[in-house]
């Protein structure tokens, strides 16, 4: 990185220019915020699905429509079942309290009949088909429901909101490839007096396509940069205005360390995207000269 | 009319004797731009290292085209050049700054660039081929002070007068003590005295080796150069009035002799 801006102050002079002149910092700034902002966004959905996913992986629950009489002799045969980690019966109150945010009083009154539900945990590499059968056929009327799969079509197009913010980030990345290219080749007409004469005092290509480059570095750096920092303060500002809701329900942090990292380091790789893209531009402008 | 119409001499034959080698060989090169008709035709013709030749003929012969092959900034559509004893035809593209280090060229707009001092303009060829710090700062320094222009060394061009600007752009030319010098219209835009002084500095020069190739229209020039030799371009095509195209410049055959 050092390399692409490193220059003799005698090559700096050559083509001048402060580091914000011109739109690009600024529409490279706009690109990188967008990136960061989405790039994030994508993240936090992924680990949200993830963690989330995870819990349930190995999570069930046995309904019986018909009542409680029969929850006793469920949870006994559960107890008795190679791979179940943990039993759960949820109470009554915790049904109706469920059911009157959907239903409102009439979700409290007793004439609502409700079935008993059991949460049962099973250790990775349970036999759940021989579970859920032997459970089914010695209590009737019982259904052994795996969370995994009334969550499917939810986690799914959460991953599928995590994929798009991920493309959206490839589509951007390449957009601002598109403005490098145009801002490089606007740079190199700025400067073609200098191009022709560096050209016919001997100069080669790689001479003169390294003054560009440093040129657009300096630029993608510094916008890259500020669009970044930006972005980081506005996502700041989200996850300590309160949002963490989703941090709350999945029960762990939306971004991790290496999410974050990986953040911080979009600047220094679109720097280095931006710079190859100008270099390759400058290059193929000049090979068009004798 | 070609030289070849008129039985071409071969160089090294002609040549050879006299021990005189050749720094540029035309032959039967032509020069067209897009598809339109050719500007240059058949040339033929060499140029002795440590000549000092003088380009001429009415606007729109092809001069300036003659002189862009010969900086590179054209290839022949069609014909050989050999520059430096080098087939230039099959040259791929990353030689030609390797070429062009050795040439110096004097642009009739000059083409200084603006935002760049005296001293860096001048410095610039200097380091383009790599030097740097002591071995650009003495010789620049010499340079301008050569050209008269050692106190304007911080001055950027367009604060420069036009004789001014000329002297910057020689300077610049020579500063790397190129092999060959390629000259458009240099006392085009200045005085008579001042076309003098700039005379002076190309056989000066001349004299320390470097081959001259001088386009102008300015015959006061010519007739001030007793050294030189003239070719003559008309319609693109290459006449010899002086002789130059058949024989060695006379400071180069007396040298050799």
């Amino acid at each position: 990185m050092i390399g692409l801006l490193a220059a003799t102050p005698a090559e700096r002079r050559l083509i001048p220019g402060g580091r914000l002149q011109g739109p690009t910092p600024y529409v490279i700034a706009i690109m990188m915020f967008v990136m960061v902002v989405i790039g994030a966004a994508g993240l936090a959905l992924g680990n949200s699905a993830r963690l989330v996913a995870a819990g349930v992986d190995n999570r069930y629950s046995v309904e019986i429509a018909d009542g409680a009489a029969k929850a006793a002799t469920a949870q006994a045969l559960l107890s008795a079942s190679p791979g179940v980690t943990a039993i759960r019966p949820v109470s009554e109150a915790e049904m109706r309290s469920i059911l009157q945010r959907w239903l409102g009083p009439a979700g409290a009154a007793s004439d609502l009949p409700l079935p008993a539900i059991i949460d049962v945990d099973l250790a990775p590499g349970a036999p759940v088909a021989a579970i859920a059968a032997n459970l089914e056929r010695r209590v009737p009327g019982a259904r052994f429901v795996a969370h995994k799969d009334s969550l499917g079509p939810v986690l799914g197009a959460v991953r599928s909101l995590s994929w798009l913010a991920l493309t959206l980030v490839l589509l951007i990345a390449l957009a601002t490839a598109a403005a490098v290219v145009l801002a490089a080749r606007g740079t190199l007409d700025t400067h073609r007096s200098t191009i022709d004469v560096m050209h016919g005092i001997g100069a080669t290509d790689d001479q003169v396509a390294r003054l560009f480059q440093r040129k657009i570095a300096l630029d993608a750096l510094t916008g890259g940069t500020a669009g970044a920092v930006a972005a980081g303060a506005v996502l700041l500002l989200i996850a300590g205005g309160g949002s963490t809701w989703l941090a709350d329900l999945t029960g762990g942090p939306l971004l991790r360390s290496r999410d974050v990292l990986l953040l911080a380091l979009l600047p220094l790789v679109g720097t280095m995207l931006a710079t190859i893209v100008a270099r390759m531009a400058v290059l193929k402008a000049l090979r068009a000269s004798l | 009319m070609s030289v070849k119409a008129q039985e071409r001499p071969s160089p090294r034959r002609h040549w050879g004797d006299s021990k005189l080698s050749t720094i540029v060989e035309f032959d039967r090169v032509g020069l067209r731009y897009g598809t339109g008709a050719e500007v240059l035709r058949d040339l033929d013709f060499q140029l002795a290292r440590g000549g000092f030749y003088f380009l001429t003929g009415p606007s729109g012969a092809g001069k300036t085209s003659l002189l862009k092959l010969l900086y590179l900034a054209q290839r022949p559509t069609r014909g050989r050049i050999r520059l430096f004893e080098q087939e230039l035809g099959d040259a791929p593209r990353e030689t030609m700054p390797a070429f062009r280090r050795r040439i110096g060229v004097i642009y009739q707009d000059f083409r200084l660039i603006r935002h760049l001092s005296a001293f860096d303009n001048v410095a610039l060829p200097l380091r383009i081929a790599g030097h740097e710090g002591a071995e650009v700062e003495g010789p620049v320094r010499e340079m301008l002070a050569w050209v008269g222009l050692a106190d304007r060394a911080s001055a950027r061009p367009p604060t420069l007068s036009g004789g001014e600007q000329q002297r910057l752009a020689i300077a610049r030319a020579v500063i790397a003590r190129p092999e060959l010098l390629v000259a458009d219209e240099p006392t085009g835009n200045v005085d008579a005295e001042m076309a003098a002084r700039i005379l002076h500095l190309l056989t000066a020069l001349n004299r320390l080796g470097t081959t001259i190739v001088v386009a102008t229209h300015d015959l006061s020039l010519i007739a001030a150069t007793p050294v030189a030799q003239m070719l003559r371009l008309d319609n693109g095509a290459m006449v010899d009035p002086t002789g130059a195209l058949r024989n060695p410049p006379l400071a180069q055959q007396e040298q050799a002799g």
